[in-house]
């Protein structure tokens, strides 16, 4: 059954015969106007043992090109109207239904975005390998155990007879991926596709997912098409780059060439959008230290976890513990960190949506002493933007009235004077007022999150927090939406608390960098002190991780990560130790190990 | 069928324009004027019955029953033939139509409102108010439907309004069910969060952000509930808590006939189809003011 066994190991070798080839592929659509399609033309082939990178932006048909090779597009709206798919001489598009299962899975296998939607919830994971093995192979249930155990252990999994009799639920987002992982290569496929696997990551724990990735692939052989919208990512992981945009072939060509000399001037713009990391030295560092416009101090948000049969509280998570930062009018402050560690919280807590203690200062006045219409009166000060811009608009009203929405609960202004200044908002943000009248369904995901914008500024807030607004956005977008950030901070003097797990997005648009780890900031200072000689070893294993989008950079060796960040949820009586903060020049504050 | 005037068909291709009254798309659909025509039907037959037939339905003819004593076959005398005393059926069904209707519409529209308040409060603030909301729920839901009503319409006078509220109190249960889980899970998304930031208050959220994605839901259930409630009083009318006889309804047409359904099935026959064509016209018309209202389908026809 393993027919790839004698396989050259080894990088990619260009001379030897595709594995995978595909030729004038075209996907369409069945739409009551007809066919649409929606890829077209698209030609590639796959050399054993090389990674072909597809990168694109959302809805370019990157992800129609993997299902169509994998035969899971879904019919029969959506069908190959044209081409060839061919896995060593099979052309896989006239194979029937019964010969299609064995090729998938077996000779291409695929991993998908979200890890924890794609492992069934209510299986061990021993089982689910063991499954996967003995769909393709005839072999017994002890065998397949056996194979399961040593696949996980391939995938560098701790503890893996542990493992194999946890659940999904049990397992974090990384080690959930590399389950995934496991289990697509525990057949030493021909083709591993690999959609988006590191999107829904932590950037430390993508690192290790695509280093796991590499290294298995140099040692299986395996051909690998990564899919991704992340250039940083391509620049690591690819020796062949496809770029498409809107169903189409852009451009193709070695990693190198494509980076340092693209042709097309899609792929110019692209390049050119991509945030980069530098050491923070690049900022215009300007007499910004306004009047601090929120003091938070001492901030600590803990949530009660009850279990037993009275309901007593057992644990608590620690979300956010004994936090203490300013943020001063006119500049930009970024908290950073990866999911879990209490960003968000400290950013639902400044918007008046979660009980906390401690106090939060802003405009000078403390949130817990005031009366209800004094915290009415201060919700006009700080707005707040989500990340997903189509969760957080109503999709039943118009944007027009969205907009308008905070004049209204807080009665400013009359109806006419109100729609001029929605008018005037959409202006400045970059819509037209004709657009108005619409449904936040009718716009894209870019023009969405210039509504929320112009929602948030509609009140003249000192304070705007920006939860990860930017990172459901294409770059190209990205950059847009960034730009009208910074200009609106220039004209109006807004301050924004920045939220975001993308370290280079952060280097870009912020003035001053917290950095938190469960629930505590551990380094603080401005751009070019966290950004050019950071401290913590966090801070810098943070900055380490992010992928660099040049292909000739050499990454320093001997640093791997490894590891899963702890758990914020502790006993009772098991309080976590406070990290002190020492200022160790110019207000650079360092959590000092002790 | 096709005696409400119906908008000009050549009108309903043309490219609308983009700002038009809920109630003229509504008309653009065929299906929605269909059952609009058919509820002005049974409207009409109720009010304008005296007019409409030249029986009474409480006389028992001596004509409306074969020389064996049994109820006359559909004729030209009597169209839809005779009930077991010599009644005429249709000026039955058309005078039942009179109470079905109030059932139909009043007793399920209080159903609907109270358990559209009990659902929406209970989702919206959770705690102990939601709490006590729903134990009452379900205390409501585990206690027999049918006991209830009866033990409710032994202690009042049984009379036509008296029936409603008993039905009323007894049906808003599964409503404040469905919309209590379908409240929860709309309070927990995003844009409520937003709405808040924005110091928003509890009534705005309520009426402006929740209330309007539950229109669907309340719809689907107010159609549901319309046979089930005219099915309901022919019960209480049959265990004789209901309707008294011998005033007409549809339900208690049915249950007053049922025995005889092999010897004269146009009895039953012609009640049952008069309340499924009103169920199908409410759905009908329920359907098309759903997605009328749905600004998110539009121009995804």
């Amino acid at each position: 059954m393993i027919g790839t066994a004698e396989k050259p190991s080894g990088a990619y070798a260009p001379d030897a015969a595709p594995v995978l080839q595909v030729s004038n592929l075209t996907v369409s659509v069945n739409t009551e106007a007809g066919l649409k399609s929606l890829i077209r033309n698209i030609s590639f082939s796959l050399n054993p043992g090389e990674t072909l990178a597809i990168a694109g932006e959302s809805g370019s048909g990157k992800s129609i090109t993997s299902l169509a090779i994998m035969g899971l597009l879904p019919p029969p709206v959506v069908r190959v109207t044209e081409g060839q798919i061919c896995l060593n001489e099979t052309d896989l598009l006239t194979l029937p239904e019964t010969r299609m299962r064995d090729i998938r899975g077996n000779r291409i296998a695929m991993i998908f975005q979200e890890p924890m939607t794609s492992l069934n919830p209510v299986m061990t994971i021993g089982a689910q390998l063991s499954e996967a093995i003995m769909a393709h192979d005839p072999i017994g249930r002890r065998e397949a155990h056996t194979r399961s155990l040593e696949a996980l252990t391939a995938v560098r999994m701790s503890q893996p007879e542990k493992r194999m009799s946890q659940f999904p639920h049990e397992l974090s987002g990384g080690m959930r991926q590399r389950v995934m992982i496991a289990m697509a290569l525990a057949l030493r496929p021909d083709v591993l596709i690999a959609d988006e696997p590191t999107t829904a990551l932590d950037v430390t724990v993508q690192r290790e997912v695509l280093e796991l990735l590499r290294d298995l692939q140099r040692d299986l052989g395996t051909a690998m098409i990564l899919i991704t919208h992340d250039m940083g990512v391509v620049a690591e992981m690819a020796d062949r780059v496809i770029v498409m945009q809107s169903g189409q072939m852009v451009e193709e060509g070695n990693v190198k060439q494509l980076f340092h000399a693209p042709k097309e001037d899609y792929t110019k713009a692209l390049l050119a959008s991509v945030p980069r990391m530098g050491d923070g030295s690049g900022a215009q560092e300007g007499g910004k230290a306004g009047a601090s416009i929120a003091e938070i101090r001492n901030l600590k948000v803990r949530f009660d976890v009850r279990g037993g049969i009275f309901g007593r509280v057992t644990h608590r998570v620690h979300a956010v513990e004994n936090v203490n930062f300013d943020i001063h009018a006119g500049e930009t402050f970024a908290l950073v960190g990866e999911s879990g560690c209490g960003k968000s919280t400290i950013a639902k807590a400044l918007a008046g949506l979660l009980p906390y203690t401690g106090q939060i200062r802003i405009a000078g006045s403390e949130i817990h002493s005031l009366t209800r219409a004094e915290a009415k009166a201060i919700r006009r000060d700080v707005q707040m933007i989500f990340q997903d811009p189509m969760a957080s608009l109503d999709p039943r009203m118009r944007v027009g009235d969205l907009v308008a929405e905070p004049l209204v609960i807080h009665k400013i202004g009359t109806a006419a004077e109100r729609s001029e200044r929605v008018a005037m908002l959409f202006d400045r943000v970059g819509l037209s007022a004709a657009q108005m009248e619409r449904y936040p369904h009718e716009f894209s995901g870019g023009q969405r999150q210039r509504i929320c914008i112009a929602r948030a500024l509609a009140l003249q807030p000192k304070l705007i927090i920006a939860d990860e607004s930017v990172s459901a956005l294409d770059v190209s977008v990205q950059a847009k939406v960034l730009e009208l950030m910074r200009e609106l901070t220039e004209e109006m003097g807004v301050a924004y608390l920045f939220i975001s797990h993308d370290m280079a997005v952060v280097e870009n648009i912020s003035d001053r960098v917290a950095v938190m780890y469960l629930g505590q900031i551990v380094e603080m200072g401005c751009r070019a002190q966290v950004f050019g000689n950071p401290q913590h070893a966090y801070t810098r294993r943070l900055i380490e991780a992010v992928p660099v989008p040049d292909p000739t950079y050499e990454r320093p060796a001997g640093l791997r990560l490894a590891g899963d960040i702890p758990s914020p949820m502790r006993r009772l009586e098991d309080t976590p130790k406070l990290a002190k903060l020492v200022d160790i020049g110019e207000g650079h504050l360092v959590a000092m190990p002790d | 069928m096709s005696i409400v005037t119906t908008p000009d068909p050549a009108n309903s291709d043309t490219a609308r324009p983009e700002r038009q009254s809920a109630l003229a798309r509504l008309l653009q659909r065929r299906l929605a004027v269909f059952g609009f025509a058919l509820i002005l039907l049974t409207v009409l037959g109720a009010v304008f019955a005296p007019w409409l037939t030249p029986y009474s339905p409480y006389d028992q003819m001596f004509d409306g029953l074969t020389i064996e004593g049994a109820p006359m076959p559909p004729s030209s005398t009597f169209l839809l033939g005779t009930d077991l005393l010599g009644r005429d059926l249709l000026t039955r069904i058309l005078y039942g139509a009179r109470t079905s209707l109030i059932i139909g519409v009043a007793a399920n529209g209080m159903a609907l409102i109270i358990g559209t308040l009990i659902g929406v409060t209970a989702g919206y603030f959770r705690g102990w108010v939601g709490g006590m909301l729903m134990r009452m729920t379900d205390l409501m839901m585990a206690f027999p439907a049918l006991l209830l009503a009866i033990c409710l319409a032994a202690i009042f006078q049984p009379s036509l309004w008296i029936v409603a509220m008993v039905i009323a109190t007894v049906n808003w249960v599964q409503t404040a069910r469905v919309l209590y889980s379908e409240t929860s899970s709309l309070a927990e998304r995003e844009f409520i969060a937003a709405e808040r930031t924005l110091g928003a208050g509890h009534m705005r959220i309520l009426f402006k952000h929740i209330l309007p994605h539950l229109v669907p839901t309340i719809i689907v259930w107010g159609t549901l509930g319309i046979s089930t409630t005219v099915l309901l009083e022919a019960t209480l009318s049959f265990l004789g808590v209901g309707v008294q006889p011998p005033v007409a309804s549809w339900g208690n047409i049915i249950f007053e006939n049922q025995t005889y359904f092999q010897a004269a099935p146009w009895l039953v026959f012609f009640p049952s189809l008069a309340i499924v064509v009103l169920a199908l016209a409410f759905n009908l018309v329920g359907d098309a003011l759903r997605d009328v209202l749905d600004p998110t389908q539009r121009g995804r026809n």
